[in-house]
């Protein structure tokens, strides 16, 4: 573990989340290095949602820190955390309602054409020439994830997959250094499953990725995970390579119950 | 725009095309209403420009940054007031303060209309960055109410302020500034503002605060940053506005920037689609001259049957009619969210003529 601590991401340091009495976290301590998949698994409920909120600041946790490359960024705004290089989805997809596929892709860019009011408007020579290289550069993101044949069409008009597809390669727009992922697969097949795993592997071997993401369904993230964190009711019940948990006697009593 | 519509270079141009006649026989249109018309027809005209830049600033907050704000005619209050003070002679102002003498830094300030235009602007803005900051923390129906209070305050305000304002009195003989070509170049900027706006990154930005704010914050938006830049702007474009109405009627007093005032312009941007440029556009003209045309309405009427008195507000009953009428059958107003084009006006005709069609 202390062989080589630059190579850290992302790590947790005690932290809790607490809703009124309720604890939907509790003393996660998360590490996650770079170029790594790791997986946060657990039952419905088990806040792994919350898990992410916590660490792309939507909800400040009532204990613990969030250290991103050693740094702490706890307490900071989504937008400043995004701008760090931390991107998310969302497990039930929130794409802009209104908007083509491409224009999606494009708000993700806002921040990278980093404008004014005045200097967008008025289409000023630096605005213009961030705009087209923001077009061109979304234009190059949904080649390579094969949605540029649909750039123009609505993005909630998509099929369901392919609007999965859409959310993260937003994603991927705001130039992340690791992108976290919420249930990815809900609602796929095993088939569209395995492919999206694959999907994943491709892209963080592609943009150089470190991929952090929650699975309902432990089968699902068995095969692309190097790492899980297995959370049940808010506390972390185990944590190690996809083998060892997949025989964790607590894991499997979270999964399957006892009576 | 070259680069991002560039595809079809043919079809552009004749839209291009159309575009220019359009904007020309527009121009044609103004001139020679400045000419031959009538000054009710011309004061008719005038309104309709005054309302098309109150309704895009309406709509830049209500249907593309998805904020709800009821506070607007506060903002054309400060515009209106601020313009006037600026433009007025020392000798009107005598004249306007019997009561309570004006204060005397405001007693000789004179500038030419441009200036004071602007500055009204500006002070409109600045107010709406003052309540927006702490307002815009709320969300849907409590923003609602909240910038409804505050546009009530500014309005009590005004009335209190008697040194400054002339309180309940209003000012009146403000210099007739707001002619038909100042008023028509205003509403021409605007609209162009808005349509550059809404094609950049800026406008991208706003349109995702209003389809998803945890998204749009999600993907690096300053969601905050966002809210209060397009509150400011509103708030800029509805005191131009103010100024433009004040200096077109002559005479400005709180009662005019009621919240009924609110109402109309919310009125037009429903009706025209919220969130689009054009429908604005287009409900701003159709309404104020519906507003005109119907006036007979509220007046002795001798129907065949039986003789009205006279009924004053029969007119808005019209109009609340006409908005039930698009609520129902026309949830999103005239235009929706899209905006006009030459290939949607195209698409509409040649529907119509296959249905010709079928039906034999």
């Amino acid at each position: 573990m202390s062989e080589n601590t630059s190579d850290l991401m992302l790590s947790t340091a005690h932290l809790t989340m607490k809703f009124g009495g309720l604890t939907a976290v509790s003393d996660l301590n998360l590490e996650i290095r770079k170029n790594e998949i790791v997986g946060l698994i657990g039952p419905n409920g088990a806040g792994k949602t919350t898990a992410f909120n916590v660490i792309t600041g939507m909800y400040y946790p009532t204990e613990g820190k969030v250290l991103f490359k050693g740094r702490n960024i706890t307490g900071l705004k989504p937008h400043s955390i995004t701008a760090l290089g931390i991107a998310r989805t969302f497990q039930n997809i929130r794409l802009f309602k209104e908007m083509s596929v491409l224009e999606n892709v494009l708000v993700a860019c806002h921040m990278s054409i980093n404008t004014g009011i005045f200097g967008a408007t008025l289409h000023l020579p630096g605005y213009r020439s961030r705009e087209s290289e923001a077009r061109r550069f979304s234009m190059e993101l949904l080649e390579k994830v094969g949605l540029v044949h649909l750039a123009y069409e609505k993005g909630t008009s998509l099929p369901y997959g392919q609007q999965r597809r859409l959310e993260i390669v937003r994603a991927l727009a705001t130039k992340p250094k690791i992108l976290l992922l919420d249930e990815p697969a809900a609602g796929m097949n095993p088939q569209e499953s395995r492919e999206l795993m694959d999907f994943i592997r491709k892209i963080r071997d592609e943009f150089d990725l470190t991929i952090f993401l929650i699975e309902h369904h432990m089968q699902v993230v068995m095969g692309v995970c190097e790492h899980m964190y297995v959370l049940d009711y808010g506390v972390t019940i185990a944590h190690g390579d996809p083998a060892s948990i997949q025989k964790n006697p607590k894991v499997i009593e979270a999964y399957l119950g006892v009576d | 725009m070259k680069a991002t519509t560039g595809k079809r270079p043919f079809a552009l141009t004749r839209n291009r095309l159309l575009t220019i006649i359009a904007l020309a026989a527009f121009a044609v249109l103004a001139i020679i209403a400045n000419s031959f018309f009538d000054a009710f027809m011309l004061r008719v005209f005038n309104m309709c420009a005054i309302y098309i830049v109150l309704a895009l600033s309406l709509n830049l907050l209500n249907g593309f940054t998805g904020l709800f704000s009821l506070g607007h005619a506060g903002f054309m209050a400060v515009g209106a007031y601020v313009c006037a003070l600026l433009t007025m002679t020392p000798e009107l102002k005598e004249m306007n303060y019997f009561l309570v003498p004006i204060v005397p830094w405001l007693r000789n300030i004179t500038i030419p209309f441009l200036p004071a235009i602007l500055i009204a602007g500006l002070a409109s803005a600045f107010v709406g960055f003052l309540i927006g900051a702490p307002v815009l923390r709320l969300r849907d129906d409590y923003l609602a109410i909240a910038t409804l209070g505050f546009g009530e305050i500014i309005r009590v305000l005004i009335t209190n302020a008697q040194p400054i304002t002339n309180g309940a009195q209003g000012l009146k003989g403000l210099p007739r500034y707001a002619t038909t070509f100042s008023v028509g170049v205003a509403a021409g900027i605007v609209t162009l503002f808005m349509v550059l706006l809404m094609r950049s990154s800026y406008g991208r930005a706003m349109k995702a605060v209003r389809d998803d704010e945890l998204a749009a914050e999600a993907m690096g938006i300053n969601v905050f940053r966002v809210k209060v830049t397009s509150f400011t702007v509103s708030s800029f474009l509805a005191g131009v506005g103010g100024a433009l109405l004040g200096h077109m009627i002559t005479t400005i007093d709180p009662k005019m920037f009621t919240f009924m005032l609110t109402f109309n312009i919310l009125l037009i941007v429903v009706l025209g689609g919220i969130g689009s440029i054009s429908g604005s556009v287009i409900s701003a003209i159709v309404v104020t001259i519906l507003m005109e045309a119907l006036r007979f309405l509220d007046e002795p009427m001798n129907l065949i049957f039986f003789k009205t008195e006279g009924l004053p507000g029969l007119r808005m009953v019209v109009f609340s009619i006409l908005l039930m009428v698009m609520v129902i059958y026309r949830q999103r107003g005239l235009m929706g969210n899209k905006e006009f084009s030459w290939d949607m006006l195209q698409g509409l005709f040649v529907k119509k003529g296959r249905k010709e069609g079928d039906h034999v």
